[in-house]
C-alpha cells in the first residue's frame, strides 16, 4: 500500500485555526493513531488527507507524491466513519459489492463475488451475506462497514473512531480484531481516536493532537513512558497519572504541601536542570504500598476494581492514587506505607508544562 | 441515613416484564450499584424505589414503613439523573439553595448549608454564574450540591456520570464516592458500567433481562461470578470462558489441550455436571505464561495497556461460539492473558500457559450455573 506524508498542513474555518502547521507520515503498512480531544482537528486532517477538506497551507503526499491536486475519487483512500452509513434495504453481499460496482471500477461480477466472499471470511461475516443490513447488530454492521472498505482494496484507510458507538465488550472485542486484521494484511490506516486505551493497544506509532498541533509523536511506549507533556501524560494511562506540585530545596525534591521528600542524587535522569518550582508525575502503578515503604500516608479511598485496586492516599495537601494489585482491603483512614519507583518519575515544568529531558 | 427493602417487587409493561420479582435490602448508610446492559430492569427499579414507576406486584418499605404507594415527594429521597436539570436563568447558587427556599427553610441554616456543601464539592468561585457557562463536571457538581444540600435520608442516582467525558469521569466516580463517605447517606447507584460498580458499591446488583442475577461485593461478583453471564460482564475484558469435556480429573478443551483439574474441584466436577460438557472460566491475570505450561495456544495479537501487556491467543483456532454469552459472532473466540511488558510477542507464536489453581473457576453449560465447591468442615 501508499505512504502517507503530511507538510505543514494549516486550515482555518473563520477565526478559528483548526490546523496548524500539522506534519506527520504514515508509514507502508503502518497503523498511525491521531489521539485527541474533541475538537482537536483529528477529523479535519482526516478529511484533508481524503480531499474533501482543501487546507489553507501545506501538502499531502502519497508515496512521495503531491495528490494536492487529485480529486477525492483520485486519492482512492476508503474511509470508515464512526455512523455505519451502509444501505438499510440492501443485503450484506450488495453493500459490499457497491463500491466494486461504481462507474469507476466496474469489475466482472465473477471478480466482485470472488473479493466479496474473502472479504467476508475474513471479517467472518460470511454467514450474514444475504441479511438486510438493517437486521444486523451493531457490531456486525460496523464489520460490513470496514469490509467495505476492504473490498475496494486501495491506497489506504482512514478511519474516524470507528469503534465509538459500540458498547464497551464488543469494542473491545474489535479492537483486538481490527488491529489483527490490520498487521495481517499490512494495509496503511490512520486511525483516529480520543480513546487513550485504542490508541495504546492499537498503533504502531502514535500522533497527539491537541488545538490543531501535533503535541508528539512515538510509539505507544514512547507515549506511556515519556510523555512530552503534561498533557500529554493525562491523555494516556487510566488511572491517570498524578502530576504533584514538587519544589527544589538545594538537594531536596519536596512535595509542596506534605513531608514527601527526594534526595536528588537518588532519582532517575538527573535532577540537575530542575528549576525550583516544578511538576512532579507518578503514574499510579509506580506507587507500591509496602508494609515498610519510606513514605506515609491516610487512605482516603479505595476503589477495587477486581484485578486491582485504586488506592487514593492523602500526602498532606496533596492526594496520591496507587494501583495495587487485588482486591485491597485498606479503609479509609487507614494510614498505609509505601514507596515509588525513582527510577520511572516525570519531571515537567510548572507553568510550561514541557518535560524535562533527563 | 435510611434502610431500603424490596420485596417481591415487580414491573411489568403488558406482557413483557421490566422486573421480575426481586428481594432486595439496602442498609442503613450502604451503597449499592445497580449494574446491567441497557434494557436489564436496573433504571426501572430505582424508579419503583423513587416513586417515579408504580410497582406491578411487591412492596417497598424505607425504614420499615411502607411506601409502596406514597408518591416520590413524600418518601425523601434525592434523584441525580444524568442530565443535569439546572434551571439556565438562575445561577449556581440559586439552582442550590431552591430547593430549600421552596421547603420555606429559614435563611440563616440556608446560607449554612450552602456554605458547607459548595466547600465540599469545591464549587465556592463558581456561585455567581448561570449553568450555561459551567463545564460538564462543574454542571454535575452543581446538581450534586442541590441534592446534597437538602440531605435526604437517601439519594437515588440514575448513571450520574453518563454524560461525562472519559477524562472528567474518573475523577467525579471518586468524588462522588468521597461524599458519599463523609455524608453516609444510604445510595442506590444505577449504571452500565462495570468499573464504575466495582469501584464505588459496597454491593452490587447485577441484573440481565429483568432478573437479579448475583448480588455481592465487588470481590465476589470478580472472583466468584454467580453465573456465565455475571463472569463475562464484570472485568475487562470479562472473564475467559473456554468450553470442554470433563473427564477423569481432566478438561479436554476445544483445541486440543488438557486441563488438570485442580484436586480441591474434583469432587464438585464429578458429582454436579449435568453431563460431560463444562466451561472452564479464569480471568486474565490467572494465566502464568511460560513454556512448560499445559495450555497450548497461538498468539492473536498482543497490545500495551500501560503498565501491562494483554495477550490475545487462540487455542488452536478450534475455539468457536459459546451459546448464551456470545451475542456476537467471534467475540469469544479469544482467550485473554495478563502478562508482563517486557515480555516482547509476535503474531503466530506459539504460547504455553498455565492457570492459577485458586483463580479457576467452572460452570455448567446446560444451566450456565458456576459450579459450587463444598466446604467440608
Amino acid at each position: 500500500m501508499s505512504h502517507i506524508t503530511l507538510q505543514s498542513i494549516t486550515k482555518r474555518f473563520g477565526a478559528v485555526t483548526a490546523l496548524n502547521g500539522v506534519s506527520f507520515d504514515v508509514q507502508d503498512a503502518e497503523l498511525f493513531v491521531l489521539l485527541g480531544p474533541t475538537g482537536a482537528g483529528k477529523t479535519t486532517t482526516l478529511r484533508a488527507i481524503a480531499g474533501l477538506t482543501k487546507p489553507d497551507a501545506g501538502s499531502v503526499l502519497f508515496d512521495d507524491e503531491s495528490v494536492d491536486a487529485f480529486s477525492p475519487a483520485d486519492r482512492d483512500v476508503a474511509f470508515v466513519f464512526q455512523q455505519y452509513s451502509l444501505y438499510p434495504t440492501m443485503s450484506v453481499y450488495d453493500n459490499l459489492a457497491f463500491p466494486l460496482r461504481s462507474p469507476m471500477r466496474r469489475l466482472p461480477e465473477a471478480e466482485i463475488k470472488k473479493r466479496v466472499t474473502d472479504t467476508a471470511e475474513t471479517l467472518r461475516i460470511a454467514h450474514l451475506l444475504q441479511r438486510k443490513t438493517a437486521k444486523l447488530s451493531g457490531g456486525e454492521m460496523q464489520r460490513v462497514s470496514i469490509g467495505r472498505a476492504i473490498v475496494r482494496r486501495p491506497r489506504a484507510y482512514l478511519m474516524d473512531e470507528p469503534l465509538s458507538n459500540l458498547d464497551a465488550k464488543l469494542r473491545e472485542a474489535l479492537r483486538v480484531e481490527l488491529a489483527h486484521l490490520q498487521r495481517s494484511q499490512g494495509s496503511t490506516t490512520l486511525f483516529v481516536t480520543h480513546d487513550q486505551i485504542e490508541a495504546l493497544t492499537m498503533a504502531d506509532r502514535i500522533g497527539v493532537l491537541n488545538h490543531g498541533q501535533i503535541v508528539q509523536i512515538g510509539t505507544p511506549e514512547d507515549i506511556y513512558d515519556r510523555p512530552a507533556t503534561t498533557f500529554v501524560a493525562q491523555l494516556v494511562g487510566s488511572p491517570k497519572i498524578n502530576l504533584l506540585d514538587a519544589r527544589c530545596d538545594g538537594d531536596t525534591l519536596c512535595l509542596t504541601g506534605s513531608d514527601l521528600r527526594l534526595h536528588r542524587s537518588t532519582v532517575s535522569g538527573n535532577g540537575e536542570n530542575l528549576p525550583e518550582q516544578f511538576i512532579l508525575g507518578v503514574r499510579p502503578e509506580d506507587v507500591w504500598p509496602h508494609p515498610e515503604g519510606i513514605f506515609a500516608g491516610d487512605v482516603v479511598l479505595t476503589e477495587p476494581l477486581g484485578v486491582e485496586s485504586l488506592v487514593h492516599i492523602q500526602v498532606g495537601e496533596q492526594t496520591i492514587v496507587s494501583t495495587m494489585p487485588g482486591i485491597s482491603d485498606l479503609k479509609r483512614g487507614e494510614q498505609t506505607r509505601f514507596n515509588i519507583v525513582r527510577e520511572r518519575l516525570h519531571f515537567f515544568g510548572a507553568v510550561s508544562g514541557e518535560r524535562f529531558q533527563a | 441515613m435510611a434502610e431500603i427493602q424490596l420485596k417481591q417487587v415487580a414491573k411489568r409493561f403488558g406482557e413483557a416484564w421490566a422486573v421480575k420479582p426481586m428481594d432486595l435490602t439496602i442498609h442503613h448508610g450502604e451503597f449499592v450499584a445497580l449494574l446491567g446492559p441497557s434494557g436489564c430492569g436496573k433504571t426501572t427499579t430505582l424508579r419503583m424505589i423513587s416513586g417515579l414507576e408504580a410497582v406491578t406486584g411487591g412492596r417497598i418499605y424505607i425504614d420499615g414503613k411502607d411506601v409502596t404507594w406514597l408518591s416520590a415527594s413524600q418518601r425523601d429521597i434525592a434523584f441525580v439523573f444524568q442530565f443535569f436539570a439546572l434551571y439556565p436563568q438562575m445561577t449556581v447558587r440559586q439552582n442550590i439553595v431552591f430547593p430549600l427556599e421552596s421547603q420555606g427553610m429559614k435563611r440563616a441554616e440556608i446560607k449554612r448549608r450552602l456554605a458547607e456543601v459548595v466547600k465540599m464539592l469545591r464549587i465556592e468561585h463558581l456561585l455567581g454564574r448561570r449553568p450555561g457557562a459551567l463545564s460538564g463536571g462543574d454542571k454535575q457538581r452543581v446538581a450534586l450540591a442541590r441534592s446534597l444540600v437538602r440531605r435526604p435520608a437517601c439519594f437515588l442516582m440514575d448513571e450520574p456520570l453518563g454524560a461525562l467525558d472519559a477524562e472528567f469521569r474518573e475523577a467525579m466516580r471518586a468524588e462522588i464516592k468521597r461524599l458519599h463517605l463523609a455524608q453516609n447517606a444510604t445510595t442506590v447507584y444505577v449504571t452500565h458500567d462495570q468499573v464504575e460498580a466495582m469501584a464505588m458499591g459496597d454491593r452490587i446488583v447485577v441484573m440481565s433481562a429483568a432478573v437479579v442475577q448475583q448480588v455481592g461485593t465487588p470481590a465476589q461478583v470478580y472472583h466468584n461470578p454467580a453465573n456465565l453471564f455475571v463472569a463475562n460482564f464484570i472485568g475487562s475484558p470479562g472473564m475467559n470462558l473456554v468450553p470442554g469435556k470433563y473427564a477423569d480429573g481432566v478438561v479436554h478443551l476445544h483445541g486440543g489441550s488438557t486441563y488438570s483439574v485442580p484436586e480441591t474441584w474434583k469432587p464438585t466436577l464429578a458429582t454436579t455436571l449435568h453431563g460431560d460438557d463444562v466451561i472452564v472460566g479464569f480471568r486474565p491475570e490467572a494465566a502464568r505464561v511460560s513454556n512448560q505450561g499445559a495450555v497450548r495456544a497461538t498468539l492473536y495479537g498482543a497490545d500495551l495497556h500501560g503498565s501491562y501487556t494483554m495477550l490475545h491467543v487462540n487455542l488452536n483456532g478450534e475455539l468457536r461460539g459459546l451459546g448464551a454469552v456470545s451475542s456476537e459472532a467471534g467475540e469469544d473466540e479469544i482467550v485473554h492473558l495478563r502478562a508482563r511488558r517486557e515480555v516482547v510477542h509476535t503474531m503466530g507464536a506459539q504460547i504455553q500457559f498455565d492457570l492459577a489453581p485458586e483463580l479457576v473457576r467452572f460452570f455448567d453449560p446446560t444451566t450456565e450455573a458456576a459450579l459450587v465447591r463444598e466446604v467440608r468442615a
